[in-house]
């Protein structure tokens, strides 16, 4: 596993994907994330029915698909803020079906919400500090005790405060979250995530209703957790310049399955993809003909 | 005229009730004002407080000091048992569940089958004396024109004494990486769920300790009437405290003391001021001595209207915070 080529230096240079096949629920050199036969439906309405999915090890992979494909069902379903009704699924080789969402981000995997979710009443920095793990003064009895978790505190601030320059927020350090614009709750959110020092973020469209100047900023940031962190990234988007400009790997979802998947230049030429995405106009049974075809391949 | 009514009035805002009804606004601040909790049935935990104290003492022979840990005890099962089935769901089931126990509580506390150990309608007396019995104050009369008793100064001070040792420990809490993640799961606890918190035991925790200090509320509350009765425990009680908690200023530490005090000094110089009024003949029957509580109440809800329209923070509160978009 640890053989496999990790970028070095020239982000994108060698793209360990390069050589794997682009079908649905391939298997990846080195995954970090196995999702198997997960499936969750609502009422009468499956949400999600996945197969196979493997994301890999310290790359960006971009997940598409139309509005109500389940991609953000997924990533409440992985990050345990949602149950499934059956399905399995390993982070780096141990299952985390089942766990809760606080000891899933305890294990490495923290997640963005679609809707940001910044802590108004709270400041930019508290927001930040709150991200550390493994916090003493979280503990009751502990927090009475000032001098038990103030060298802590000091280290908690000076990592937050680094990252907030990191992102350029540092002049807001004090204000009250509730102040940011939308754009700028989107990197504070990012930034706090980082706080929890993950193995892998799942962002949910973290370039939604954000500025086209501030695009270029988080999608930099972005591309630093994979090159200079060595993070894993999965990432919703529905802006496909961005999808193809930052992905190393693509996974296309349609009505709650994986319709495709391989890197951006395949996916731009794939037909079920560009059918999952227009098949309006070409009437529902081809989408269904395609799914089909695709599921019977795994 | 004016002196006595003030002094009425100062003599109520500076007494025991007020401090019982501070603690019961201290233990809402925790739950509502700082974790966003919507608890509406604190006077459940009061009552808890004040019948530990009085059962044990009255129906079973105990010493006073084991009747408050047992009160005390009875408000962290009483937590417990409201929060294991309701805080994993949405705000609003916690509040019809405590608002619900609240009332069963005092339903099987007056409940004739419960006479021989709550005493029933009639409730429970004579338990307060060992309280007293270790007053080291020296008998006189004190604070000049109040003319309080050396007991009444006892309970006073014991009184305000946990209100400042409880202020002074969710001041301590809140500024701590504790009161962090509390404040976190108040703005969002999704979000804290996705930083690695375990929002249920949080609110567990605020939930247990904001019961208990509602509970030594109770215990403060009977020790000063020196009588519980189950009818005191009415759910308005409950609606007293979260007015006082808003008076005051929800999340501050200075809220519910500023709140207690006001809520009271308003209460206590309403009625005596009808009163004395009404006595001299000077006031129309309308407002006459059958209806003073009823215009009391009047007047101090639509004192609370002129609040929430004119400084919705409350009188300590940050309007900027209050204003910021929630959620």
């Amino acid at each position: 596993m640890s053989s496999d080529p990790v970028d070095g230096g020239t982000p994108t240079s060698t793209n360990p994907l390069e050589g794997v096949s682009p079908e649905p629920g391939v298997a990846k050199p080195d995954p970090v994330l196995v999702i198997d036969g997960v499936r969750r439906s609502f009422g009468g309405v499956k949400a999600v029915d996945v197969d196979h999915l493997e994301i890999q090890r310290g790359l960006i992979t971009g997940l598409i698909g139309p509005n109500g494909a389940g991609k953000t069902t997924l990533f409440n379903l992985m990050t345990g803020f949602d149950t499934p009704d059956a399905g399995t699924w390993e982070f780096n080789g141990r299952s985390i079906a089942g766990v809760p969402a606080h000891l899933v981000a305890r294990r490495g995997m923290v997640r963005t919400f679609q809707l940001t979710k910044a802590l108004s009443r709270m400041t930019v920095l508290e927001n930040m500090q709150l991200g550390a793990t493994g916090q003493v003064g979280e503990r009751f009895l502990a927090s009475l005790l000032p001098p038990v978790w103030r060298k802590q505190e000091r280290d908690i601030t000076a990592r937050a405060d680094a990252l907030l320059e990191r992102f350029k927020m540092d002049h807001m350090r004090d204000q009250h979250a509730g102040t940011l614009s939308g754009g700028q709750r989107k990197l504070l959110e990012m930034a706090r995530a980082l706080m929890v020092e993950p193995e892998m973020v799942m962002l949910d469209e973290p370039m939604a209703g954000v500025n086209p100047a501030l695009t270029q900023s988080l999608l930099g940031h972005i591309k630093g957790l994979r090159d200079d962190e060595k993070r894993t990234v999965v990432f919703v988007e529905h802006d496909m310049d961005v999808v193809f400009d930052i992905s190393d790997w693509v996974v296309c979802m349609a009505e709650g399955a994986i319709i495709a998947e391989g890197t951006p230049a395949q996916i731009g030429q794939n037909p079920a993809v560009v059918e999952a995405y227009l098949g309006a106009t070409h009437g529902q049974a081809p989408i269904r003909r395609k799914r089909r075809e695709a599921k019977g391949t795994t | 005229m004016g002196t006595i009514i003030f002094f009425d009035a100062v003599r109520t805002a500076i007494g025991p009730t007020a401090a019982a009804y501070a603690l019961l606004a201290i233990g809402l601040n925790m739950h509502f004002g700082y974790t966003g909790l919507l608890n509406f049935g604190q006077v459940g935990f009061m009552l808890v407080g004040a019948y530990g104290v009085a059962i044990s003492v009255a129906t079973f022979g105990a010493s006073i000091w084991v009747g408050m840990v047992v009160g005390v005890l009875a408000a962290v099962l009483l937590a417990l048992i409201l929060g294991v089935p309701t805080l994993r769901l949405r705000a609003d089931y916690l509040a019809i569940t405590t608002i619900a126990a609240a009332e069963i509580l005092r339903l099987i506390t007056r409940n004739t089958g419960s006479e021989p150990v709550t005493g029933g309608v009639f409730g429970l007396r004579q338990y307060a004396g060992g309280f007293y019995d270790v007053n080291p104050i020296p008998p006189g009369s004190y604070l000049g024109p109040l003319g309080l008793s050396e007991g009444r100064v006892w309970i006073m001070a014991v009184s305000w004494g946990l209100v400042a040792l409880f202020t002074l420990l969710l001041w301590s809490l809140m500024r701590s990486p504790w009161g962090r993640i509390i404040k976190s799961i108040r703005e969002d606890e999704d979000a804290a769920r996705s930083l690695g918190k375990n929002v249920f035991y949080y609110k567990m925790q605020s939930l247990v300790l904001g019961g208990v200090i509602g509970a030594i509320g109770g215990a403060v509350f009977a020790l000063a009437l020196q009588t519980v009765q189950p009818d005191t425990f009415l759910p308005q009680v409950t609606f007293f405290a979260f007015a006082i908690l808003i008076l005051g200023g929800t999340a501050t530490w200075i809220g519910p003391i500023v709140g207690a005090f006001l809520f009271w000094f308003i209460i206590a110089g309403m009625q005596s001021g009808l009163r004395r009024f009404s006595d001299a003949g000077m006031l129309p029957d309308f407002f006459g001595s059958q209806a003073i509580g009823a215009v009391t109440l009047t007047f101090v809800g639509l004192l609370l209207m002129l609040l929430m329209i004119f400084r919705p923070q409350g009188m300590f509160g940050n309007k900027q915070e209050m204003q910021l978009d929630v959620k």
